[in-house]
């Protein structure tokens, strides 16, 4: 039995929005009998793209993190629905436009926010996968037809290969649904760009009079006795520890030249801020 | 076989005068034949009444006869001299029977018209309308089919966008969506660059920019014009209210009464003022196809009635055009770098790239859309390492990763002599390449070492200047001068926001030096980010819009460079030879003397002819006939528009808009004119013609595209060729402007006119829509630009420039500058004006009139502006109109109802004056307040805010020109400056404001 599912990895996401706009070209306006009402113009994001900025001036990076309708195994909106909201046999969920009319109570059931409340037709709706695309033959939905970097992906296989993927690739889930209801058909590789803080700096020493980037210095994170991280700064004398939690832990940071020890400060892993300029002295 | 036929009918004129007086008298009874036999014949028959007489001057034939309520009736000959019509003379019976063999031979038709073998009299309509029925007479009526019949009833038709090709799926006359284009297993080979050991071929598909997603809910927009509308208190004949422009509201007209004003406007301003009094002007951008085009149809129109033109400065390029061409030459492309064969040299020999002002995802160079994301992403995998110069943390940047350097804006050429600095004193520059192939150096040197000024350029010298620590710079450096470097200034080599500002000639001029030190064409050592370059065959021609399509322009359109011989056409030399700069519109409209400098491509001392407003003998400006709304969402100052707009000087203002918005709602009278999805066309997807010489090598395919009309026009809208055609015919230019020929027929020459009909028939072309041109053979790719020179060889690369008495020694040998080398010191310069201290022929470090030295406006507005082109526009042109595109959190917000432009500001910035996310604030400075929603963010330095330009919404919140914009024109605040004084330039980046939080109580 052949399922689908979202892959999708937020190391090649940029925000252009392609897939948050063809969604919309394509149910903005369109009915499609039996799948969908018209979306409204405006307000819906049945692909919404949320974002998020790490680190500060000058150190930063942002990541994006397009978030669908995750069409979950064991749907809440399904068990909310009473027969209104279904799961295909290849995965889908859908809100039957029909029955689902004065069904604002659908809204809610969603932990992710991805129903919406159609005033005008009076009734909750969502991505549908573009199930009458795929349906009618086509390979992917809209939104991931339009991608242009590869970020959007629509899996299309045995539950088994799903799961070897899922390994083999570290997909993830979002942490939000991490623990139900539901068991989202969504999978995110390099999630941590998003969900998770990193920990950047620049190394700078005097020489002859100037400042000078610290190159190929060794750089140590640890916790307690344990070691996170282990990494040389770079051609800027910049270095960055990712993938760390957002728990404002305290950690130390051990500045190496060669085996000597240079410096040694205590960091907190927070998302919103990068250790700035490290001045060391030989 | 021909020419056999056409020589005997020239020997014997008793032969051929027999021939034609026997089909001109069964003339009638054909055309009784077909209107029985074809339905559709005899109902376009009944479309009007009218005496038609045709003569033959040499054997004095004439044949006539009358059509009234679809039926033919014989006219006596008396009768027909003295009430024809439509009278067609030809000076003798075989022009006649040449004409009629060769229908398609448009030069024997020109030839034959301009030296009056054959002539016209009587109303164009009439003219047009009887010529057509005459083609239809002879022609098959089996009309072809176009586009694919899907599977669900619809229908799927092709168009073209400046964002790239699209599908269009219609049904029941709407449309239901717009989708990229996937090739199918006919379509053209793609190409396999092998690099380090890997290959790398692109999908087989086109790529779209985000706005093109948002087309659909364009076109049906609750803003589109449908309708001709006029100013509710503007009296062609009584009160015009010049000073209620702006403000009135509009009524419905009709087309008649609209055209009628229009036309008799024209007339009368000419009659009343004399030449020139008429100004056209229009976006630099239009909607896609090379008959529709503003430098195709409405060129041709504007030559036909006179008018003064407005020239554009060379906005995209400035720094490039007023600086870098001086020491590299390169003037057809307005001063950027040719990038041929880039993304083959940078993916096999590149250790570096440095996008400097550089931000291709957001820009896509420029109708690139995102072909060269996947090619940067070849490069990121292959361990190129990369480099972002940019005060704000573009997108490239966010998506490729590697070191990210923010210097304050506008501090031109300082970090870039500091990095000069750094491989002088530590020798890492290409000693023997700057020995063989550049000249000046020693003045560079002497200049950068402080030798001549007694200012050292170092590192820590630029920090004062960018606040780039002097470590990052000289790290930069010290990799840039070890490895093999590409250099990519702006999203194509040679674009830039930084070379859109006060120091951005120096700026421009200092990349150049920077190139000429490391060897620019070696191996691995070019311009360019892979936006450009891209293996495509290069060697077959289509034409791109700025080759003039049917404009007749040969002298402001590339049209005489290959389209005008392969497609002959009507010239249109306009009389009128008083040119206006753009960015002085209002200054014109307000009878203001001013000047200007040309945006000329043939040399590189094209642009050192200085021009005046008004021309010697010209009348000054009082009809403007504006197309759509952009300037002031795109055009520096712009309330001062508005302000020109309001004024009594200005006795008319058309506008021809698809949408009501921006500068529309200043017009008297509004033309509806409809998209590009509505009426026929033909473009290759990318091919700007003569504006960046092959631009299509951005795209990983080339893609010609047949523009099917998808549905019918919105409204009463009309295409632009159907406005100007009703125009002409009221001003009797009808034929001239239009040659008897419909959109789709100029389509159809255009084809012919191209290598297409070596590769493809018109009928499978115009029903598939498209063609993929494959992939050249590997020995047919374009030689790497550069290269050539690099190694002292005859220039290889192809493209038709510099002219042949551009070059030096010889033909093809060396650059188009004095020396023929790259030249740090400018000889064009030297010879222009070696002591203008705004441009020196040396380039320098000169501070921007606009910035923080600055001191007393600095302390004022302490905040540098930078406003890039938009993301999610084009211009205006996608902006605003309710579409889907406000719904973008990064390009509007939603607040109370209005959907706000965005303001970007640092969170430090933001938190000093009390500002959060998305809250409302006033950005002002002398010349003017726009009201946006403001994101606080660390994507930007302390004291440099970002918001690009590119509004479509211009809504002052009290009288225009003089009051707050809430709509996000962020050009109310930018200088009308030249950069230089010797030059027509924007700098728009020089631009000093202050932030407040916004109180909504502000609204009066």
């Amino acid at each position: 039995m052949k399922k689908y599912a979202f892959i999708i990895d937020i190391g090649k996401c940029e925000n252009c929005q392609n897939c948050f706009l063809s969604c919309k070209d394509e149910h903005c306006g369109n009915a499609w009998p039996g799948y969908s009402r018209p979306q409204p113009l405006h307000g819906q994001r049945w692909l919404d793209i949320l974002q998020k900025e790490r680190g500060s001036f000058p150190l930063i990076d942002v990541a994006y993190l397009p978030k669908p309708c995750m069409h979950c195994d064991q749907a809440p909106c399904v068990a909310a629905g009473d027969g209104v909201v279904y799961q295909r046999q290849d995965g889908i969920v859908i809100i039957d436009p029909d029955k689902a009319r004065g069904r604002r109570d659908l809204v809610s059931s969603c932990p992710h926010g991805a129903i919406f409340w159609n005033e005008e037709e009076g009734v909750a709706q969502k991505c549908t996968l573009c199930a009458h695309l795929l349906d009618g033959g086509w390979k992917a939905p809209r939104c991931v037809q339009s991608c242009p970097t590869g970020a959007l992906v629509l899996f299309y296989g045995p539950e088994e290969e799903l799961r070897k993927r899922i390994a083999q690739e570290r997909l993830q889930i979002l942490p939000a649904a991490q623990d139900g209801p539901g068991r989202p058909r969504c999978y995110y590789k390099n999630l941590y760009r998003y969900s998770r803080c990193f920990l950047a700096g620049s190394l700078a020493e005097q020489v002859s009079g100037v400042e000078e980037c610290v190159i190929g210095a060794r750089l140590v994170l640890q916790r307690g006795d344990e070691v996170i991280g282990e990494q040389l700064s770079d051609d800027f004398g910049d270095f960055k520890f990712d993938d760390l939690p957002d728990d404002r832990a305290d950690c130390e940071l051990v500045i190496l030249l060669g085996e000597k020890e240079v410096k040694r400060q205590t960091v907190t892993l927070s998302n919103g801020q990068s250790v700035g300029t490290i001045r060391i002295n030989r | 076989m021909r020419r056999l036929f056409s020589s005997m009918l020239r020997r014997s004129a008793t032969v051929s005068g027999l021939l034609v007086k026997t089909m001109l008298r069964t003339l009638p009874a054909l055309l009784r034949l077909r209107a029985r036999t074809h339905r559709s014949f005899s109902s376009r028959l009944r479309e009007k009444d009218l005496t038609a007489l045709i003569s033959v001057r040499a054997e004095s034939i004439e044949s006539a006869f009358a059509l009234r309520a679809g039926l033919v009736s014989a006219v006596s000959m008396p009768t027909a001299r003295e009430t024809a019509d439509v009278h067609l003379i030809f000076s003798d019976s075989a022009t006649l029977l040449e004409l009629l063999a060769e229908p398609d031979n448009f030069l024997g038709q020109l030839n034959a018209l301009k030296n009056f073998r054959v002539d016209v009299r009587g109303e164009d309509h009439l003219v047009q309308w009887f010529l057509e029925t005459l083609k239809q007479l002879f022609a098959s009526t089996k009309s072809l089919d176009y586009g694919t019949r899907m599977t669900d009833g619809s229908h799927r038709y092709v168009n073209n966008t400046n964002g790239g090709p699209v599908f269009v799926y219609v049904r029941d006359g709407r449309i239901l969506r717009i989708t990229p284009i996937e090739f199918d297993e006919t379509d053209g080979a793609s190409w396999t660059i092998r690099a380090r050991g890997r290959s790398f071929t692109p999908p087989r598909k086109g790529t779209v920019n985000p706005y093109v997603l948002g087309l659909r809910s364009l076109i049906y927009s609750k803003d589109r014009l449908l309708y001709p509308m006029k100013r509710v208190d503007f009296d062609p004949r009584g009160e015009r209210h010049c000073g209620n422009r702006g403000v009135s509201g509009y009524q419905r007209i009709s087309w008649d009464e609209a055209l009628d004003i229009v036309a008799a406007e024209i007339r009368r301003v000419k009659i009343d003022h004399g030449p020139g009094a008429i100004m056209n002007s229009c976006g630099s951008h239009h909607t896609w196809g090379n008959i529709g085009y503003w430098l195709s149809a409405r060129t041709r129109f504007m030559n036909s009635i006179g008018s003064s033109q407005v020239v554009h400065n060379p906005d995209s390029w400035e720094g490039w055009y007023w600086g870098a061409m001086h020491h590299w030459g390169n003037s057809i492309r307005n001063g950027a770098s040719d990038t041929y064969g880039t993304v083959e040299d940078c993916l096999q020999e590149a250790e570096m790239i440095v996008f400097w002002s550089s931000d291709p995802e957001s820009t896509s160079g420029v109708y690139g859309a995102f072909e060269g994301t996947l090619r940067r992403q070849w490069a990121k995998s292959l361990g190129i390492k990369m480099v972002h110069i940019d005060p704000y943390y573009n997108h490239t940047a966010a998506l490729l990763g590697g070191k990210w350097i923010a210097p304050r804006p506008d501090t031109g050429s300082a970090m870039a002599l500091a990095i000069a600095w750094v491989w002088i004193t530590e020798g890492l520059y290409d000693k023997d390449y700057v020995a063989a192939r550049t000249t000046g150096f020693e003045l560079w040197r002497d200049y950068v070492l402080g030798t001549s000024d007694g200012i050292t350029k170092t590192p820590e010298w630029q920090e004062a200047e960018t606040k780039v620590p002097a470590r990052v710079v000289r790290a930069l450096a010290r990799q840039w001068g070890s490895r093999k470097t590409y250099l990519s200034p702006g999203g194509l080599a040679g674009f830039g926001g930084a070379c859109r500002c006060a120091t951005g000639i120096e700026w421009a001029r200092s990349m150049v030096c920077l190139m000429a030190m490391q060897g620019l064409g070696k191996p691995g050592v070019n311009m360019g980010c892979l936006q450009q370059g891209a293996p495509v065959d290069t060697h077959f021609y289509f034409p791109g819009y700025a080759e003039g399509g049917m404009s007749g322009d040969l002298d402001n359109t590339g049209l005489r460079v290959s389209l005008y011989q392969r497609m002959p056409q009507l010239p249109s030399m306009n009389p009128v030879s008083q040119v206006i700069p753009r960015l002085r519109i209002p200054e014109a409209i307000l009878g203001e003397s001013c000047e200007g400098y040309p945006t000329d491509p043939k040399s590189i001392e094209g642009q050192f002819r200085r021009f005046g407003y008004p021309a010697p003998g010209h009348a000054p400006v009082h009809l403007y006939y504006k197309y759509g709304g952009s300037h002031f969402g795109t055009m520096a100052d712009s309330n001062r528009y508005a302000r020109a707009y309001r004024s009594d000087k200005l006795e008319f203002v058309v506008n021809q808009s698809i949408w009501f918005e921006g500068e529309a709602k200043f017009a008297d009278i509004l033309l509806p004119a409809c998209t590009n999805f509505e009426r026929w066309d033909i473009g290759e997807t990318a091919n700007s013609g003569g504006y960046s010489h092959h631009q299509f090598i951005q795209w990983n395919h080339r893609i010609i595209t047949l523009q099917h009309k998808c549905i019918e026009p919105l409204g009463e809208s009309r295409s632009d060729y159907q406005i100007f055609l009703a125009l002409a015919e009221r001003l009797g230019l009808g034929n001239i402007f239009s040659e008897a020929m419909t959109e789709l027929d100029w389509c159809r020459r255009l084809f012919t006119a191209s290598d297409l009909p070596t590769r493809t028939s018109w009928k499978k072309f115009f029903k598939k829509g498209y063609y993929v041109v494959p992939a050249p053979a590997e020995a047919n790719r374009a030689p790497v630009s550069w290269r050539w020179f690099a190694e002292g060889r005859e220039k290889d690369v192809p493209e038709l420039a510099p002219l042949p008495g551009d070059y030096k020694n010889r033909w093809r040998r060396g650059l188009q500058t004095q020396s023929g080398k790259l030249e740090f010191e400018a000889s064009s310069l030297k010879r222009f004006a070696p002591d203008d201290p705004e441009r020196p022929p040396l380039p320098t470090f000169i501070p921007s009139w606009e910035g923080h030295h600055c001191r007393e406006l600095y302390s004022r507005y302490p905040l540098n502006l930078i406003s890039p082109h938009p993301r999610y526009s084009f211009h205006t042109m996608f902006d605003g109109k309710d579409s889907i595109l406000c719904d973008v959190k990064d390009h509007r917000v939603l607040l109370d109802g209005y959907y706000y432009w965005i303001v970007r500001i640092n969170s430090d910035d933001a938190a000093a004056r009390g500002i959060g996310h998305n809250g409302l604030v006033r950005m002002f400075n002398d010349r003017g307040e726009v009201i946006l929603a403001a994101h606080p963010t660390d994507r930007l330095p302390p004291g440099t805010v970002q918001s690009p330009e590119g509004s479509a919404i211009y809504e002052p919140l009290g009288e225009p020109g003089r009051s707050p914009d809430r709509g996000g024109c962020i050009n109310v605040l930018t200088p009308s400056r030249n950069i230089i004084s010797r030059s027509h330039s924007t700098a728009s980046n020089s631009c000093l404001v202050q932030i407040e939080l916004w109180d909504k109580r502000d609204i009066s």
